[in-house]
């Protein structure tokens, strides 16, 4: 009785919470709508506005009709579910902007002379849309699955977990019509402003609750290694994005700020942060990912535990202070320039701890490479994952760098890893959750996803192949000197030459969009419980865990 | 608390935690994969003792090679500087006709100045100086202002309608948009410049322009239509157009005038560069 009683506070305390806190960002967004000192402000104060008051309403409605939570001791799936469609959503937007960005660089005329569709601003749309609204997505949402199974325990929080949702997409929206509207601090990767940067902020602290307190009500003894690269990427990006992003705005109703940087130390800040996202955020998240789907979907043992403690602690020590290396021959002090230099040379074999285990997880049922396109994705995945680890450290070498910084091979090498691993690894993880998280028996169609895995990858490898050429060519190009000590080509003259390469890269694009595409149409319909084309070519673990055959487990 | 993995060949022990299904195997770190780790700190260390790596409280680690990318960068600078030092003075000191005279000069001028046009000039006038719409072929003998030495090297010192006061600078008048000529006239000088050069769609029009033209043109472009270079006026009887040929862009000039603008290059580049450049320009083929 006293339990019932002391549980029923609490809801009504949380239910209080969560309509008082979306009552406040109502407020907020009325005066930033109405006093907002330019457009973008005063369009952003609309949209919160109208978000914190859809969500108020909400909130209330389901106060009000007293509905009974679902079942306490089932999984919170719901939000995992929003996530799947969010991330498929955004993804999809995302390659489709890139691609329109890649036809730019080769045809310019695709700008359309307007100023919300120029090269400059579609380029942050569409490096947020992948990394962090495409891939973001992607983690939240597996994070939040994953820690659930592997700690054995319901989500923490009722309205908190819906909040990180909601409100992550809150902070694509902010981000994405900010850089069409102009609205920009021009730093790589943290283009958002201050004021979206707060939000980023409050919503990320959310999710590290959420996430920290699930881990806490844990009925498994030992926390698996999925979660720790879970954590370790919310904790290091929370670091990241406060310390980089600080910056004194110049009125609280106006979208403008100044970094509290300048000079060669905003420069370091910035690759600081720039380069952990890759680490913490493209690396270590999606390795929580790896670590938990591919052990699941070959239905093999983890290769080797003491490599995963191993390759965890060296890649989480060791990464953070690699950034140096995107800022050789400039302006920053040798010693830093070295230092980043070594670090990402020793950075190698713990990157690789994790390609080891994942691949050696496959020993013994490498036939299932053949069998099973999901495993094939998955895999190619992690052998992706390799080569761009491999690549980063040679790059990071001072001399190579002097040939590759600035050209196309930084292009096709961040690509080699965005689309050969993050995406592949994303894909993978898709194809596992819809039918487990739709209770259905199999994929609509194992076909479809191996269509998708030769059209996707073709796609990749004209990207990669057409960049390294065209960067060692444009790098060659700019330091060729004639006899006499003259440069013997002009710039324009190498941007004429890459323009073939730029039409095989966004032809490269094309077929990946394309791949992405025919996943989306094959989990839609999975989703929506169409009987599956060839359910009898699929393995059991396709399906969700109660149609899966006795003998699988 | 350790069980045998029973599906497993290699009969390895796995650790005894169980997640969701999913186990773990208890195999070593691979052995090539250790030695390649330890390989690459102790190449780090070495290159931390080697070159500067570590900062210190108010200074850094030096290394013991005394390597500065800064000495680095001012040692080729310097040493670039010094193996074209006595060209470039020469083409400095001297007038551009010596220039020309002396083969050596000229080959060293030749090639600075097509490196200093590939990245100053071409993105108007094209890679290969052929022009565009708007930006002048250097490559042919239909100059504006001139193609001797002296004028082209005047014309890339100074520019075309540039902020510097001896700018070239010629001016036509926007005849239909200031309303000195109604727009049945301005077809009727169309046609007129257009019979010039033997194109003329209606030939009673042309006549009926010619008035005009001899009134309203005639005394900068010449009677006969054949351009003045001290003034800027191109010809407009050989055929060969800046903003096109074809009636409606004839109509065009007329109306609003054209004017395009070349920056005073002087302010940009050295005075070594610049000479290269003239004599660069009118290597082209169109030099007089």
């Amino acid at each position: 009785m006293a339990a019932t009683l002391q549980r029923d506070e609490w809801k009504a305390f949380s239910d209080f919470l969560a309509l008082g806190a979306a009552g406040i960002l109502v407020v907020i967004g009325a005066i930033l709508a109405i006093g907002g000192e330019d457009r973008a402000m005063a369009f952003h104060g609309c949209l919160l506005f109208g978000a914190a008051g859809l969500a108020f309403l909400y909130i209330l409605t389901q106060v009000i009709e007293k509905k009974e939570a679902h079942d306490a001791t089932s999984y919170a799936d719901g939000v995992v579910r929003a996530g799947v469609i969010a991330t498929i959503f955004w993804g999809i937007a995302g390659f489709l902007i890139g691609d329109v960005i890649a036809w730019q660089l080769a045809f310019p005329v695709l700008n359309l002379d307007l100023p919300w569709t120029n090269f400059g601003r579609l380029r942050p749309v569409h490096t947020s849309a992948v990394i962090f609204a495409f891939g973001g997505n992607a983690l939240i949402a597996t994070s939040l699955y994953v820690v659930q199974r592997t700690c054995r325990a319901r989500l923490a929080g009722k309205w908190s977990p819906w909040f990180v949702f909601w409100g992550y997409q809150l902070f694509l929206v902010l981000a994405a019509t900010g850089y069409i509207l102009g609205v920009t601090q021009s730093k790589e990767y943290a283009e958002p402003e201050w004021y979206v940067d707060i939000w980023l902020t409050l919503v990320w602290v959310v999710y590290f609750l959420v996430f920290v307190a699930t881990l806490a009500k844990r009925r498994e003894p030992h926390i698996y290694v999925a979660n720790w690269f879970y954590l370790a990427f919310i904790v290091t990006v929370a670091m990241l994005h406060i310390v980089n992003n600080l910056a004194v705005p110049i009125s609280l109703l106006g979208s403008k700020s100044y970094v509290i940087y300048s000079g060669v130390q905003d420069a370091m800040t910035q690759w600081w942060y720039g380069h952990n996202a890759v680490g913490f955020f493209l690396t270590a998240g999606f390795l929580g990912m790896m670590y938990y789907f591919v052990p699941k979907r070959a239905e093999r043992p983890i290769y080797s535990y003491r490599l995963s403690v191993v390759h965890f602690w060296s890649l989480i020590f060791i990464y953070i202070w690699a950034g140096p290396h995107h800022l050789h021959y400039s302006a920053l002090p040798d010693w830093a320039q070295m230092l980043g230099m070594t670090f990402s040379i020793i950075l190698w074999m713990p990157s690789w701890g994790g390609m080891i285990n994942g691949l050696m997880t496959l020993s013994g049922a490498w036939d299932k490479l053949r069998t099973d396109p999901v495993i094939r994705i998955l895999v190619v995945a992690v052998a992706f994952y390799g080569m761009s680890t491999f690549e980063g450290p040679l790059m990071s070498i001072r001399s190579v760098n002097a040939l590759s910084h600035y050209t196309d091979w930084t292009i096709g090498h961040v690509h080699s890893g965005a689309l050969g691993w993050v995406a592949y690894i994303t894909f993978g993880a898709l194809y596992c959750l819809v039918p487990w998280l739709w209770q259905r028996k199999a994929l609509y169609s194992q076909r479809m996803v191996e269509w998708h895995f030769w059209i996707s990858t073709l796609g990749i490898l004209l990207y990669i192949t057409s960049m390294w050429v065209s960067g060692i060519l444009q790098g060659l190009m700019w330091r060729a000197y004639d006899q006499l000590g003259f440069l013997e080509y002009s710039f324009v003259e190498t941007v004429e030459a890459m323009h073939p390469f730029y039409v095989i890269r966004a032809t490269g694009g094309l077929l990946f969009l394309i791949g992405a595409l025919l996943m989306t149409y094959n989990l839609w319909r999975t989703a929506r419980g169409d009987e599956p084309l060839d359910a009898a070519d699929q393995p059991s673990i396709a399906a969700a865990p109660e149609f899966r055959s006795a003998s699988a487990e | 608390m350790a069980k045998r993995d029973s599906d497993r060949t290699e009969d390895v022990e796995t650790t005894g935690h169980d997640w969701d299904g999913i186990k773990e195997l208890n195999n070593p770190l691979p052995k090539w994969w250790l030695y390649v780790l330890y390989a690459c700190i102790v190449w780090a260390i070495a290159y931390w003792i080697l070159y500067p790596a570590w900062p210190l409280v108010s200074s850094y680690t030096k290394g013991t090679l005394g390597f500065s990318q800064r000495a680095v960068v001012a040692e080729q600078l310097e040493q670039s500087k010094a193996e074209k030092a006595g060209f470039r003075e020469q083409i400095a000191n001297n007038e551009l006709a010596e220039i020309k005279a002396n083969p050596e000069l000229l080959n060293f001028a030749l090639a600075g100045g097509a490196a200093a046009f590939g990245d100053n000039c071409a993105p108007c006038h094209g890679r290969g100086a052929q022009g565009a719409v708007g930006y002048p072929n250097l490559r042919d003998d239909a100059w504006l202002w001139g193609g001797s030495l002296d004028a082209i090297h005047q014309t890339i010192r100074y520019g075309i309608r540039a902020d510097h006061p001896d700018t070239r600078n010629g001016q036509m008048p926007a005849f239909g948009r200031l309303g000195m000529l109604q727009p049945p006239q301005v077809n009727d000088v169309a046609e007129h410049v257009l019979s010039l050069s033997g194109n003329a769609e209606d030939q009673e029009a042309a006549e009926r322009g010619g008035e005009m033209f001899t009134t309203n043109c005639a005394a900068c472009h010449g009677a006969d239509g054949t351009g003045n270079r001290e003034l800027g006026a191109p010809n407009l009887a050989d055929e060969l157009w800046l903003y096109g040929g074809d009636k409606a862009s004839i109509v065009e000039t007329i109306n609003n005038a054209r004017g395009g603008m070349m920056p005073a290059w002087n302010e940009r580049l050295d005075p070594a560069t610049v000479k290269e450049l003239a004599i660069y320009v009118h290597s082209l083929g169109g030099g007089e």
